[in-house]
Order: C-alpha cells, then structure tokens, then sequence
C-alpha cells in the first residue's frame, strides 16, 4: 500500500477524496435515493407500508391531488418571476462593473457579494420589518404623509414572496453576469459602434448574446433552489404566498405523511429538471447560447 | 445607457440590497417594541434583555460549539479533495465536481428532510448538535473545495515540480510548498465555513434534538411579537459578525494573491 502510495499519483488522489466521497455518499446520494424509494412506499396510519407502489404519484394527478399541482405551478410561477426579477435587477449592476468601473472593480464585486454571506433567514426577518403591517415602510409612508392608513397588500402575498427572493438572492446573478460581460474583447464592442449601431442595437445585438451564457447562469442560479424555498413563504407569503416547499415540510412533520412528501418532493425537482432541460435546449436552438471554452 | 445613469442605478441597487438589512441594526437601538417610524430614541435596552436572556445564550452556546468542528472538518476535508481534483490524475473529476456543488442545487429543505429520514428513520441515531454539524460539513463542502481548488489553481506549478526534482517527497513539498501557498485560502476557507454554519436555518431546524442553534432561536422567537427588539438586537450581532468575518475573509484571500482578480468569494 505504501508503496502504491509513494508510485501512483492516481492511488493519492483517490486517497485523499476518498473521505470526502463517503460523506457525499452517506449524507447526500443514499439520502436522496431513500427520499425516491421512499416515495413508492404508503403511510398507513402510524406505520410505513413499504411494498413498492405508484400510489402517491396516483394521488398527486388524481383530482384529491389538485391542491399540491396548484402549489407546483404556483411555486414554479414564483421561482420563475424571482429569477426573471433578480436578471433585470442584476444585469445593469454587473454592466456597470464590467464597462464603467474602473479602478475599484473588487471593491463593487466584494460589496455586491457580502450580503450572500448575511444569514438568509435574517434577510428574510428584514423583509418582514419592511412590510408588515405596522412595519416600516407603513409607518414610514404614514408618518410622510403619503398615506392615511397602513397598506394591508404588501405582505403575505405572492409578489411580497417575489420581491424578498429577488432580494435574497440577487446576490448569486451579479457575477456569473459580470465574469461574461467582463469575457467580451472592447474591439467587438468598437466594431459595433463603428458600423454605425446604436446603444441599443448594441447591447441587443452584440452584448445580450455574448453575455447570454451567464444570464443563463444567474438565471439559473436563482431558478432551481428558490423552488424548493421554505423559510420566505413561511414568513412572508401568508396563504397567498405559499409554496411547494411548505406543503413538503407539513408532510413530513404535521401531517405524517412521509411517502406521499417524498414523492411531492421528487416531483418537484423532477419539474425543476424538466424546465431547466426545456430552457437548456430552447437557448441553444435559438442559438443564444452555445457552449463555448 | 449613459455612464451617469448607470452609476446611479447601481448606487440605488446597492440600497435596495442593504437598506432592509440595516433596518436591524436601526430598530435595535430604537426604543420602542414595535418597528415603526418615525424613531423614538437611542436606548441599549434591548442589547441588556438580550445578554440577560438565558435559552439565548443556550443557544449562543450551541451554536458555537459546532462551528469550530464544522469549519475544521470543511477545510480539512476540502483541502484534500482539492489536492485530488486538482493534482492528481483521478478519472471522474467532472461527476465528483457535480456531487460536490450538488447541495448548492438541491433544496435544503428537501436534504433536509432526506437526512431527517435517513438518521431517524433508518438508522435510529437520536438528533443532536453532532447530526446538526454533520449537515453543516455538507453544505460547507462546496464553498470549502472552490475557495481552495480556485487558489491551487491560482499559483505556479513549476515550485511544486522544482522541490519534487530536487528530491523532496511527496508530502515534504506538501508541507514546505503547497500548504505555505495554500494558506490564505485555507483560512478564508475556514473563516467562510464559520460563517455558513453559524448562519444556517434550514438543515438545523431539522436536525437538531432539545439543543436550539442561534438561527433556530430566532425562529421561535419570531412568533412573539414582545420579543422582537431583542431579536433586532441578536440579529445586528450576527449580522455584524458575518461581515466582519466576511471581509477579513476576503482581505485574507486577496492578500494571498497578489494581482488577481479573479473573483470566486461565492
């Protein structure tokens, strides 16, 4: 062994990822295969019956099941407009970095990029003292004079669910979109003006596609783990907000109702899957994106 | 778009991003219960209510308890797959890449509940703080192996190929070359796995047993309006302490790499 240690490079890499490949194994692959086994099997009061079975699948497109496809459709809807929202808020900022800013580049990045790193569920608790009803903006608006009467509309509704994601994770867009910007040679850019394109037609026709592959990233980024959110519906989402994940995190506690979690939950990042496979392929046939080195 | 009116949107996106957020540190030193405008005074009350609040510091207790192995066992752990990734000829780097950043993909909420059902249900392993860290090593570990892959990646092989050819083995150029070079990653890696950990709801709320972790103690304490300043309070402090460490992280990381730009501190 020793010997093969000191020989094969290959034998020390092994080595020494074979720790890191266990936990992954134990704490992540066996996990997720259990949640997709799990999925088959049916709760039967207290017990677990664990002959395999399609049944929770049955339920979720049978017409008992309408509530959890109407959570589904909602979440992908709301993880969809957060994604769409953080790109439009994101893409001018990491514009301005990559194009105006000059000298302090790193500064900008460091504080575009801080507050990925302030405790999300404190990002969220903000938002709920922005929003609520005797929160901030209300008393603010009130004691301003430009309302009479707290508005009740700002929480516990989609768009405060929308709105706080954006907010959340805004800061996962900036720089997948900076590093593409960032990647586009100034001669393209002088090409353009010199054939005469306006502003506009530039970034339309030269930035937007050669920046696509880290839209698409942001996009992304931001698209697939919203969808399985928890902690911003619970907080902010009331009954208007609510998501896939909530429905998930009751089956499994409250309602006791494991399998039929998992299979929601398997579901759901199976939808994710499809969706990110459908806009994958739509981007590259429109030849938007294209897998470049 | 004109140089002017980019600035100022960016000024604005910057006030989007922090305005919320410091509306803790501003409500904290409020004195009144309730979160609303126009500000009363300046009071320190509810930083007194909280440091003379017991299950609080309980849970203080806990959660720096678990961030010291989390950290170190991140880091550690991370180093050497770093080392295998990104040294050695090993097949499959693109699949173990992919399982390694996996938890950044999948939901929290469902490995969250994938590990309660493995821990409880399969394997009978009562909760505790010790199946809390476990969780936190595996949300760790892809921040831990792309701050310290990026800083392998980062520095000249040809120093690591002289002292192999002038004799030294394997582990000795490990030790006197790489690990030197390595260093201010390796502590911002562990300065950023601190913050992860300490941080983290999700994977606690269902992992933890009878001892609560700060963010679960926030959590409850959520649902009592009384006891809201005091949160204020507890949040500044942690968001304080994440920026902090944030940005020592970074300057550590910098430091350690003169003239890069690359910007990998996500």
């Amino acid at each position: 062994m020793i010997g093969l240690w000191h020989r094969s490079p290959a034998f020390r890499g092994w080595v020494l990822i074979a720790p890191t490949l266990l936990i992954l194994t134990v704490m992540l692959v066996i996990p997720l295969g259990m949640l997709v086994a799990q999925s088959f099997w049916t709760q039967t009061g207290l017990t677990i019956d664990r002959t395999p079975g399609l049944q929770n699948y049955a339920l979720l497109v049978a017409p008992e099941g309408a509530i959890y496809r109407t959570l589904l459709v909602k979440s992908l809807w709301i993880s969809f407009a957060s994604a769409f929202v953080v790109l439009l808020f994101a893409f001018p900022v990491a514009y301005f970095i990559a194009f105006h800013v000059k000298r302090s580049k790193l500064t900008w990045i460091l504080l575009v990029t801080v507050p990925f790193w302030i405790s999300y569920l404190l990002r969220i608790f903000s938002w709920k003292i922005v929003l609520g009803f005797g929160g901030a903006l209300n008393s603010g608006l009130i004691y301003l004079g430009l309302i009479d009467a707290p508005i009740e509309a700002l929480m516990y509704n989609q768009a405060a669910v929308i709105l706080t994601l954006a907010h959340s994770w805004s800061a996962f867009a900036v720089l997948p979109i900076y590093v593409s910007l960032q990647k586009i040679e100034p001669q393209v850019l002088e090409a353009a003006f010199d054939l005469g394109d306006s502003a506009l037609q530039r970034l339309r026709r030269v930035i937007l596609p050669l920046a696509m592959p880290g839209l698409l990233a942001a996009f992304l980024l931001v698209f697939v783990p919203t969808m399985g959110d928890y902690i911003t519906p619970s907080l902010v989402g009331g009954t208007d907000g609510v998501m896939v994940g909530n429905a998930i995190a009751t089956l499994f506690g409250k309602q006791n109702d494991a399998p039929l979690g998992a299979a929601l939950a398997v579901a759901t990042m199976g939808a994710v899957a499809v969706l990110v496979g459908l806009i994958l392929v739509a981007a590259r046939a429109s030849g938007l994106w294209r897998n470049r080195s | 778009m004109s140089g002017r009116s980019l600035s100022l949107y960016a000024v604005l996106y910057l006030v989007f991003i922090y305005a919320p957020i410091l509306l803790l540190p501003v409500f904290s030193f409020n004195d009144n219960i309730f979160v609303t405008f126009p500000l009363k005074g300046f009071t320190t009350d509810w930083y007194a209510e909280m440091a003379a609040n017991a299950p609080l510091g309980k849970a203080l207790r806990s959660s720096l308890i678990i961030v010291g192995p989390v950290a170190l066992i991140s880091t550690s752990l991370g180093l050497m797959a770093a080392l295998a990734l990104g040294r050695s000829p090993i097949r499959f780097k693109a699949v173990i890449i992919g399982l390694l950043m996996l938890p950044l993909v999948v939901p929290t909420l469902v490995l969250g509940v994938s590990l309660l059902t493995l821990l409880r249900g399969v394997l009978g392993v009562q909760l505790s703080l010790a199946t809390v860290a476990a969780g936190h090593v595996l949300l760790c570990l892809p921040y831990s192996v792309v701050i310290l892959l990026a800083r392998l990646d980062g520095f000249d092989r040809s120093l690591e190929e002289a002292s192999l050819d002038l004799g030294q083995s394997a582990f000795a150029t490990f030790r006197r070359i790489t690990l030197p070079l390595m260093m201010p990653a390796i502590v911002a890696s562990l300065l950023l796995c601190s913050v992860v950990s300490f941080d983290e709801f999700l994977l606690a709320f269902f992992l933890s047993g009878a001892d609560a972790t700060l963010p679960l103690y926030i959590w409850g304490s959520l649902r009592f309006p009384a006891k809201l300043p005091s949160t204020l309070a507890l949040g500044t402090c942690l968001l304080v302490f994440s920026v902090c460490i944030v940005v020592l992280a970074e300057w550590v990381r910098r430091r350690g790499a003169p003239g890069s730009t690359a910007a990998t501190g996500l």
